[in-house]
Parts: structure tokens; C-alpha cells; sequence
């Protein structure tokens, strides 16, 4: 079939998930013309269109919509901007020049040429192999968010008996999914002393459906050569290892995973861009521009976030650079550069620049109470409560900000007490 | 009545029949899992021995060098991937460099090519990431790697191109005797033979038990191996050796035909032959000891493990020949260096089949190449172009992690993948970073689709690893709803 697609484009997202729909949004509000969303699934809306439970939107929208019900406005909205998306396609490479091959199940091999471009490629989920669960292999071991979409979108049921490792936001709802599904929920185990979730998913998925959460717990054996049979648990110690003479047996057929997020940046290390180990993601500039001019990088491929409110924010900045950039406008370049100090996990952007209210996303390392945020010498805000699972968001002004005129910039949190 | 039935399609069962599918005989292979190599030969390292290791008075001796040297036409005839990549024997300890100049002395007796010490200065320089207190290596440039199960999807394709009837998930249950033969019955049929060859790995004194024509013992001994990160890719560029004990060849650090490296395997010895099941005692022992000689190495970069077991014979060498039951021949206790010794083993066999009267008689007609499953993440982007243009499937990309089509998933199908760990293993969707979590929703659903089969009836392996159940409408009374 001839191609659908222009020559160049403005900008190219890679991506239709709710980070590559508000970047295109976000890009189109900008003045960018010629906006191309490139997405491998069949439909728009990425991990969205499985995620049934309501919750979404509270930030963006200001009332609770279900995943499907998100997507959908934005999808409408970027349509109505005459964005091109793409579906069930796949980004081969992008070049430095910006030079995109793109394979599609409807119209084979397409080459377009980017003025700018966004990754919004999202994050996959961590499995098995990363945690080394000693056992056998056999079937009904899967991770949360491939029984999710088994669940909700394929109507069938990843198996009678479940138990789940690790306390992440899918695994939580996945709980009180299978509950509703008539299965039973045996429990959640999770290897840190603190919860992985949202605090409102452990009390509404977990609490209200009397499903037990036991910290510091992990799975030392999977017992079954052709199904699930049983499991051995164990708690851990310090180091987090098993103390196996303290283990015992949970019978269940299935274990769902829920361990953790990994940002999908095949073609951003293909690209060669500057990575954070700490995030996973590529670094970025306030302008969530990445190390190679002109491709810039927001939601979970740049970190993995807890709110699909923040991720649009974040691709609505993203969109809107991107948009500027491709058409020849250039914000000032950064002079701040941020550095992770004492209990701070990671920090998104990398650098900033002095002369605008700028976003900063943080994560702490552990739960911390009643502690003080610092930010340099100028900046302080005391929290209650910080926990890991929970993402910061900060607006720094150029009041704060003009003080650190090409410097480093150090972030961190000083306990009150560990929690 | 078959002239020939193989029982088992490992890597020897698939070997001895495209070798027999030479000849104008009927050839049944009859396998009890539901596809053919889903026993010990998936879990086998993929190492093509270079030919020094194996004693020259033992049966495993005489046939590795010879199977060494068929790989190259095996791997062109089949199109699988094989690459002689090297190997390095590393002495760590004063003791070992005695070792290495037996072994030495050993292959050139055999007459393996290029064997040569090296100097921990040229060792640094081959191979930088290795430990700097490596004493003295010894390389063997004749071994090489493949994915043993693309071997036996490409034997297997072969013989039954040329006639081999195949049987999968039919195990055997008894063999009979009969006059001019055996009779063998499986859970749903009978198969008369003149010539049984026992192939059954790690089952094998099972099934030579059935006849009485068990006079060896099979010792399963367990290897677990650790996949790693692509992070690691070219970490090492040759296949690494320790200096090997007496029950096995030590903890391998393996370059896989796909270039992820691979760490494993252990050796313990099990009772269960069905103990695949790895282990915090396995993974500590596999990390400790590359460690030794390869710092750079983490278990953190661990994206997925499993366990094999080698079918060893309590002689400690192959069990092959006839047996007191007149046409049934054991080809048993293959162990390492099996997989290397295969193709020889075939030809050898074939050999022994016309000594006892088989008339074997070159089939006019026969076809030593196959098509070979098309692989579109090793194409070029000009090959590319032109497969999309031929078939549109390969413009779908079903598993992203290792760039799989939907065309390369239908030919799967097409040559007899029926479970996830079969489309897996042949066309690697879902072997990835990812493992599976994106493709395998796409995969079951062009299983379902080609074979007619309802979703919730698709296994990962075969009966009882159905993967998903129905969804349960009915609303019990008293839910309160």
C-alpha cells in the first residue's frame, strides 16, 4: 500500500501511550504542523487501554477516569490537531540526522525525516530472570502486567490460586482484579521492609479485600515442572537474602510479578544518548531535551513515574520543545547542573537554566519521616513523609535558581527520623 | 512395518534421522514431548567441542573430533546459526599447566588443528576482560557455538523432508516382541519395527528396561545456566574453560551463536529426571567461579536461568551398539561431549545398521538443504525491503526485544511448533529483555489462530503447562450481589 506519510515531519513521536499523545499535543499547541505518532500496537493509548480501574486524571482533569476513558480524550484531542498516528508500527532506528525507519504491518518499510523527535516509548516490567528465583519453570509465572492484559482485554484468567511477589502499583491492582474475578488472592509478598505501591492502592486494592501484604518476604523456590504447584517462602535479612530455615509453603498455581519497571531505551542506547543509571532513562536538559540535540525524552522511557497525570505534564513541556526547536527557537541552554545528594534516589531533569520556573521530580532512597528537603542553601521544605514508591515534584523559581549561576546544584533530604 | 524407529528426537534422535533419511528405508521418530529437542538437548550449552577434551581410547573420544568437523556443512545444509568462535582453557594454578599440555599433546594426537599456548601478555590482548592472574591459556580455535534446539528443528525439517515420519507427545510405554521385529506402544499407537534405536536420553535405561537390554544405568547429572544482560555482550569473545575436573568441564563463560553471553553450567548429580529446577546454591557456584577468572561478571545481569540434565552413562562413555535383543540398539549415555559427537554418532550408527544387515541404499533424490526459517532481525535493511514487499507479515513486529515477525512466527508454526516454549525456542520471541511480557499475548493469539485452538488450551510446554483458564461467568448464589 502507498504510504500514508509525509516526507518530514515537525516532530516524531515514538510512541502513543499517554507520554507520546500529550507530547504531540503538547507539540501541536506549540505551532509544530506535521506531527507523526508512531505506535506499535494496533491502537493508541498504550498501557492505558488495559488499565480498566479508575483513578485517572485526578491531577489533569480534576476527576477520576478510568485508564481507557484517559486515553480517549487525548486521542480525540490530538486527532482533532490533525496528528498523524501511526499504528502498528515499529521505530527500526532513528539516525543522528534524525533520519526514521519505521516497519509497518500495513504499509511494509516508511523513512521519514524529523526535525525534532520525542521518545515516549514507556517502560516494560522486570521478570523473573532479574531476580534469580531459584525453581523450576514451568507455566503460570508471569509477570502483573501480562496478566492484567490477559485479564482485561483477552477475558481469561492467569489461574485460580495467586500469589504475587512484589508490592508495585500493577501488582496491587492486580490483586483486587482477580478478587473481582472470583480467584483467590492468597497474598502479597514483597522483599522491602516497605511497600512498592501508592499508598491509596495498598489500602483500596489490598485493605478492602482482606488480602494479607507481608514485607521483607520473598520466594525462595517454585515448586511444579509443567504448572505452579506450590511456592517455599522466606523472609530476608539485611541483605535482603532468603533465611531459609525460616521458610514455608504457600499452595497456588500462579505468581504474578510486580517487581519493578524498566524504561525501554533500545533506541535511545542505540542512539548513543547520555543514560542515568539511576533512572534508567536518558539525561535530559530543562527542556527534557536528551544528550543529542533535537530528541527529547518524557514519561516512564525517562523514569518510571507513579501518576499518568505527571507523565502528560512532563510530554505536555516535552511537546511543546520539541515543537519549538523544530521550528528554529531555542530556550537559553542550562548552567545549573543538578546532583543527587544524601537519600535522594534520582532527580529528573539533569540540569536547568535560571531563567524560568522549572520542574524537578525526586525520588528518596528509603521511607523517611519528618524530614527537611534541601535544595542548595536557599531552598527548604519540611515533609512528613517521604516514601520511595511516591514521586516529589518541586518548582524551583528563578529566585532560587539565579543564586546557582553556572554551579552544581545539590538535592537532599536530612532525616528526622528513618521510618 | 518401519525399518527403522528412533525413539527420542534430542539432538542424536534428530541427527540419526536426517542421516537414515539418506536411504531408501521408512524411518519413525517417535518423541514424548510435544515437540522434538524440549529434553536435555534445549538446555544444552551449544558448545561444538574443539576436539582435545575427550579421552582418544573412549567411544566420546573417537566420534567428538569427527562431529567437529560436520558442523559447517550441518550448520549451511540447515541454516542455523554456528559460528568457531575459539576456545580458551585457562590454567589459574601452577598444577593446571601440566594439564593444559596433556590436553595439548592429546588433540594433536587426535589430530586437532591449531592448538597453541598463549602468554598471559597475548591472553590480555585477545581477551582484556579476563582476570590478570590467569597463568597460561591453552586456545583451541576448532570449537564454536550453536543453539542446540535451531540444530534440531533443522535436522528434524530435513528428515522429514526426505520422508522421516515424525511422532511427538508419544511416549513410549512397552516395546514387544515379534517375529521379524518389535513392537513398540506408545500412550495412542503401535509402531512395528525391525531396528530400534534408543535415543531416549536421559530416559534411555527406562526404555531399553521394556526389553530387558539394560545392562547400563543412567545417571542424571543436573547443569544449571545463567543467561546474561546484552550490557555484557563482548565481555569475552572465545568460549572459557577452567581447567576441567573429573566430573565435569568446570563453569563455562559461553558467547552464545547470538552473542549474549551465557555462564553455567554446574554438574550434580540428581535421582529426579525431571529435576530442571534451579537453585541459591547453583547461582552461587556458577558467579563464584567466573568471577575467578572474569571479575566484570555480576549475577545482577542475570535476565533469565534454567537447568538441563545430561544423560550420563554409570560407564562414563556413549552407549552405543546392539544390544542381546536382536534389532534393538542403544544410543545412549551422551553426554558432553554429545552434541559435538552427534552428526558422527549418526554416521556411525548408520554404519553399524548395515553391518547387521540393513540394506541402506542412497536415496536418488534426497535433499540435504532446507529452506530454513527466515530471520528478519539478520537481515539487511535491502533484504528487508524486498521480504515486506514478498509478505507483508514481516512488516509485523511481534516481539520487539528481538526483533521477531509475524512472518518468522506462521513458518514456526508451519514446521511444528504447537507451545509458546516452541515458538520461543525457534524463531527467540520472547527470549529477550522482556521476556515474553509484550510478545506473548501476539503469539498465542497466531497459535490460536493457525491451529484452531482455543486460547485457554495453549501450553508453554506441552499437557498440563496450560498457560491461562477461562474466565469463570457464573455468580455463585449468596456472592451478594
Amino acid at each position: 500500500m502507498k504510504s500514508p506519510l509525509q516526507k518530514t515531519y515537525d516532530v516524531v513521536v515514538v510512541g502513543g501511550g499517554p507520554a507520546g499523545l500529550a507530547a504531540a499535543l503538547g507539540a501541536g499547541e506549540a505551532g509544530a504542523e506535521d506531527i507523526l505518532i508512531v505506535d506499535r500496537e494496533t491502537e493508541a493509548g498504550g498501557i492505558l487501554n488495559q488499565c480498566i480501574h479508575s483513578g485517572f486524571g485526578l491531577h489533569h482533569f480534576k476527576e477520576e477516569l478510568t485508564g481507557p476513558e484517559y486515553a480517549e480524550r487525548f486521542i480525540q484531542s490530538v486527532l482533532s490537531r490533525q496528528v498523524t498516528i501511526l499504528t502498528d508500527s515499529y521505530v527500526m532506528n532513528i539516525a543522528p540526522d534524525l533520519h526514521i525507519e519505521v516497519i509497518s504491518g500495513d504499509y511494509g518499510h516508511l523513512e521519514v525525516q524529523a526535525k525534532s523527535v520525542v521518545l515516549a516509548m514507556g517502560c516494560r516490567e522486570r521478570t523473573r530472570g532479574a531476580i534469580r528465583t531459584p525453581g523450576f519453570r514451568p507455566a503460570g509465572v508471569m509477570t502483573a502486567g501480562l496478566a492484567q492484559k490477559m485479564v482485561n482485554m483477552k477475558g481469561l484468567l492467569p489461574g485460580r490460586r495467586i500469589a504475587i511477589l512484589g508490592s508495585g502499583d500493577i501488582g496491587l491492582i492486580m490483586a483486587r482484579r482477580l478478587m473481582l474475578e472470583g480467584c483467590e488472592v492468597v497474598g502479597v509478598y514483597e522483599l522491602m521492609p516497605f511497600s512498592n505501591g501508592l499508598t491509596r492502592n495498598l489500602v483500596q486494592c489490598l485493605d478492602d479485600f482482606a488480602i494479607p501484604l507481608r514485607l521483607s518476604t520473598t520466594v525462595a523456590f517454585i515448586h511444579g515442572r509443567d504448572r505452579v504447584q506450590r511456592l517455599t517462602m522466606a523472609p530476608v535479612d539485611d541483605q535482603l537474602m532468603p533465611i531459609l530455615n525460616q521458610s514455608w509453603q504457600v499452595a497456588c498455581d500462579t505468581l504474578l510479578l510486580s517487581i519493578g519497571l524498566i524504561p525501554e531505551n533500545e533506541l535511545s542506547t542505540r542512539l548513543r544518548l547520555k543514560m542515568d543509571p539511576a533512572t534508567g532513562g536518558p539525561q535530559v536538559t530543562s527542556t527534557l531535551e536528551t544528550s543529542l540535540p533535537g530528541v527529547f525524552a518524557c514519561g516512564n522511557v525517562l523514569h518510571v513515574h507513579d501518576l499518568v497525570d505527571f507523565v502528560t505534564e512532563e510530554a505536555l513541556r516535552a511537546g511543546r520543545f520539541a515543537a519549538e526547536v523544530a521550528q528554529g527557537r531555542r530556550r537559553p541552554g542550562d548552567n545549573i547542573s543538578l546532583q543527587t545528594g544524601e537519600n535522594i534516589a534520582s532527580c529528573v531533569p539533569h540540569s536547568l537554566s535560571p531563567d524560568r520556573e522549572q520542574v524537578v521530580y525526586l525520588r528518596v532512597k528509603r521511607p523517611l519521616k519528618d524530614c527537611v528537603l534541601t535544595i542548595g542553601d536557599r531552598y527548604e521544605k519540611v515533609f512528613r513523609m517521604l516514601i520511595p514508591s511516591e514521586m516529589i515534584r518541586l518548582t524551583l523559581g528563578p529566585e532560587i535558581l539565579d543564586r546557582y549561576f553556572g554551579e552544581h546544584l545539590k538535592i537532599e533530604v536530612h532525616p528526622g527520623e528513618v521510618a | 512395518m518401519y525399518d527403522v524407529i528412533i525413539i527420542g528426537g534430542g539432538i542424536v534422535g534428530c541427527a540419526l534421522a536426517r542421516e537414515l533419511s539418506r536411504y531408501r528405508i521408512r524411518v519413525a521418530l517417535l518423541e514424548r514431548e510435544v515437540e522434538v529437542g524440549f529434553g536435555t538437548s534445549k538446555t544444552n550449552s551449544g558448545i561444538i567441542h574443539a576436539g582435545h577434551h575427550a579421552h582418544p581410547d573412549t567411544l566420546k573420544g573417537q566420534l567428538e573430533w569427527i562431529g567437529n568437523q560436520m558442523w559447517d556443512d550441518l550448520a549451511r545444509d540447515l541454516n542455523f546459526g554456528f559460528s568457531r568462535i575459539g576456545e580458551l582453557l585457562l590454567a589459574m594454578q601452577a598444577e593446571d599447566l601440566n594439564h593444559l599440555e596433556e590436553l595439548k599433546k592429546q588433540g594433536e594426537r587426535k589430530g586437532v588443528t591449531g592448538l597453541e599456548m598463549w602468554s598471559p601478555k597475548r591472553l590480555r590482548q585477545e581477551e582484556p576482560n579476563l582476570s590478570h592472574d590467569i597463568l597460561q591459556a591453552l586456545h583451541a580455535p576448532t570449537a564454536g557455538v550453536v543453539n542446540p534446539y535451531e540444530a534440531c528443528f533443522g535436522l528434524i525439517e530435513c528428515a522429514q523432508q526426505n520422508g522421516v515420519e515424525l511422532f511427538c507427545g508419544q511416549p513410549v510405554l512397552s516395546i514387544t516382541r515379534e517375529d521379524g521385529g518389535l513392537l513398540i506402544h506408545t500412550s495412542r499407537q503401535q509402531f512395528r519395527g525391525r531396528f530400534i534405536l534408543n535415543a531416549a536420553g536421559v530416559f534411555a535405561d527406562q526404555v531399553a528396561a521394556m526389553v530387558g537390554a539394560d545392562d547400563f544405568k543412567i545417571l542424571p547429572r543436573k547443569g544449571e545456566e545463567y543467561m546474561l544482560d546484552r550490557r555484557l555482550q563482548g565481555i569475552v569473545t572465545r568460549l572459557i574453560f577452567p581447567t576441567p575436573t573429573v566430573s565435569s568441564k568446570g563453569v563455562l563463560i559461553i558467547p552464545t551463536v547470538d552473542g549474549t553471553i551465557m555462564v553455567g553450567p554446574t554438574a550434580e548429580d540428581v535421582n529426579d529426571r525431571e529435576d530442571l529446577s534451579t537453585t541459591f546454591s547453583g547461582a552461587d557456584k556458577v558467579f563464584t567461579a567466573v568471577r575467578r577468572y572474569c571479575p566484570a561478571i555480576s549475577e545482577r545481569d542475570t535476565i533469565t536461568e534454567f537447568a538441563g540434565l545430561r544423560a550420563v552413562a554409570d560407564s562414563n562413555d556413549f552407549v552405543i551398539g546392539p544390544s542381546p535383543i536382536k534389532g534393538f540398539f542403544n544410543v545412549a549415555g551422551i553426554q558432553s561431549p554429545g552434541l559435538t559427537a552427534a552428526p558422527a554418532i549418526a554416521t556411525y550408527v548408520a554404519k553399524m545398521l548395515r553391518g547387521e544387515g540393513l540394506a541402506l541404499d542412497e536415496k536418488t533424490d534426497w535433499q540435504a538443504k532446507i529452506e530454513g526459517p527466515p530471520r528478519f532481525a539478520l537481515m539487511s535493511a535491502e533484504e528487508r525491503r524486498a521480504a515486506i514487499s514478498r509478505d507483508p507479515a514481516f512488516g509485523r513486529v511481534v516481539c520487539r526485544c528481538e526483533l521477531v515477525t509475524e512472518a518468522e512466527v506462521l513458518y514456526a508454526i508451519k514446521h511444528g511448533a504447537r507451545t509458546l516454549d516452541g515458538i520461543k525456542f525457534r524463531v527467540r520471541a520472547g527470549m529477550g529483555r522482556c521476556q515474553g511480557g509484550f510478545c506473548t499475548s501476539r503469539v498465542l493469539d497466531l497459535l490460536s489462530s493457525t491451529l484452531g485452538v482455543p486460547l485457554t488450551e495453549l501450553t508453554k510446554r506441552g499437557r498440563g503447562s496450560e498457560l491461562f483458564y477461562p474466565r469463570d461467568d457464573r455468580i455463585a448464589p449468596g456472592d451478594g450481589l
